[in-house]
């Protein structure tokens, strides 16, 4: 088969749809119940999904920021393919959210259309270490998040909503192996050299700060019982593997006070780090460019 | 009226785009085919939520259907229960080791807290090429979200392996 241009190899005409970039997807809860339980506020379902999807949205987009700036190829591709799978997480739980609210809107307006202050990540989920190439950073930071979200999820599957308990045990299966990765290579940096052992150590420290919010419930969860994990009941299990991890590493688990919000407002809600601003405007910029375009 | 058990084996011969040697029945992928006012319902599961390959399978799933005459075709989506490389057939795992692909052992199961997995998995895999249980993992990702990297100790060749999930 040869084309004119590259363009035409990939467009609709060949009738082979076998390019998944862009926007204009089929919504990947085709086919599936979306009807809210009974007695479940529509918009608090969508608030809490929004939260756990922009979670997974903005660490995905970190983690797909470092495409070209891993240490090893295969490192390259395990981030790669770790910010894939949190993808696919983001598309689900904001499609849930977006049909949840009924407003219309989709999962790409949400994740392309929304300002700073309408997204509900944490913290932890935006800080930047890509542009420093710091792997030990993006090591610290995927450890984190990945055995908070491992012990969210694995509560999420007894969830009262059957769409975000069946989301939660696809996305169990998952972390599980975000989780080693990020804990294997905190070990191999932690008991390695006097350096790696130096630099694993401060990127821990460095994001400790932002690791107190993760646990922090909210009035969204609290309107939620049955639906939603209280943060707190986390706390046990991410300490006990963090102490696990961190003892085969020879690191100390830090101990540093949380970083206050602005009036106790934080990521939960759309108060965010300077950092924030700089990802959207990257994340978002092809969808605002060109807002009616589907490809 | 739909002959339903021609359009179970018309939707069975539709390949997986990542891995054409399976069908997507191989894989487990493909749930059910049932029949719904005239419309031939196709009900498919994902491997993992990020695959990129799921709208390509509902568009195969449709034209394959529709060559085959079946004019109104609906791809539904089920994510419960959650897709498990168990759920590769026999026949699926001997397409997998004869294109050199190492298929999966049995998926973990757990109840209570995940287990940490500090060091490599322990059990084995052997290489698809020379049959040597010496192998070794190089990363748990690889090319598609399915599948691992290993290489053997014995040929020296890499190869790749789905993971068990």
């Amino acid at each position: 088969m040869s084309f004119d241009n590259a363009y035409e190899a990939v467009s609709e005409a060949n009738d082979e749809a076998r390019w998944a970039f862009g926007t204009g997807f089929e919504d990947p809860l085709s086919g599936v119940d979306t009807s809210l339980p009974s007695g479940v506020d529509g918009d608090d379902l969508a608030a809490y999904c929004l939260m756990l999807g922009d979670d997974a949205l903005i660490m995905s987009h970190r983690l797909q920021q470092w495409c070209t700036r891993a240490p090893e190829l295969e490192d390259e591709v395990a981030l790669a393919n770790i910010g894939l799978d949190l993808l696919g997480q983001a598309r689900l739980l904001l499609t849930r959210a977006a049909k949840a609210e009924g407003s219309g809107r989709s999962e790409d307006s949400l994740a392309s259309f929304r300002d700073e202050h309408e997204f509900r990540n944490v913290r932890l989920a935006e800080l930047s270490t890509h542009d420093t190439a710091d792997f030990a950073g993006v090591i610290a930071q995927l450890l984190v998040f990945s055995t908070w979200r491992l012990a969210l999820l694995q509560r999420l599957t007894d969830s009262r909503d059957p769409v975000l308990a069946a989301i939660a045990a696809k996305g169990v299966k998952e972390v599980t192996y975000h989780r080693d990765y990020a804990a294997q290579w905190t070990v191999r940096l932690g008991d390695g050299t006097d350096y790696s052992h130096q630099r694993m150590q401060s990127a821990l420290d460095d994001l400790w700060p932002y690791v107190g919010e993760l646990f922090e419930s909210h009035s969204v969860v609290e309107r939620l019982p049955d639906i939603a994990v209280e943060p707190s009941e986390l706390r046990v299990e991410f300490d006990d593997v963090l102490t696990q991890v961190c003892s085969a590493a020879t690191l100390t688990v830090p101990d540093a006070p949380a970083r206050a919000g602005v009036s106790g407002r934080t990521g939960r809600d759309g108060v965010h780090t300077e950092a924030m601003g700089y990802l959207l405007s990257e994340m978002q910029s092809v969808a605002r460019a060109h807002p009616e375009a589907t490809w | 009226m739909v002959t339903l058990a021609i359009a179970r084996s018309v939707a069975a011969t539709v390949t997986d785009p990542e891995l054409p040697m399976l069908t997507l029945a191989d894989l487990g992928v493909l749930r059910e085919v049932s029949e719904s006012d005239g419309t031939v319902v196709v009900t498919i599961t994902p491997t993992y939520t990020g695959c990129p390959a799921m709208d390509t399978m509902r568009d195969d799933l449709v034209h394959t259907l529709q060559d085959a005459g079946y004019d109104d075709v609906e791809v539904r989506t089920v994510l419960h229960p959650p897709w498990s490389s168990d759920w590769i057939t026999a026949e699926g795992k001997r397409k997998l080791a004869e294109a050199g692909i190492s298929p999966p052992g049995a998926a973990p199961r757990n109840d209570g807290p995940i287990p940490l997995t500090l060091g490599a998995p322990m059990h084995v895999v052997r290489c698809p090429r020379c049959g040597a249980a010496e192998t070794e993992e190089l990363s748990r990702f690889s090319a598609t979200a399915c599948k691992s990297l290993r290489r053997c100790r014995v040929c020296a060749e890499p190869f790749e392996h789905v993971k068990e999930i």
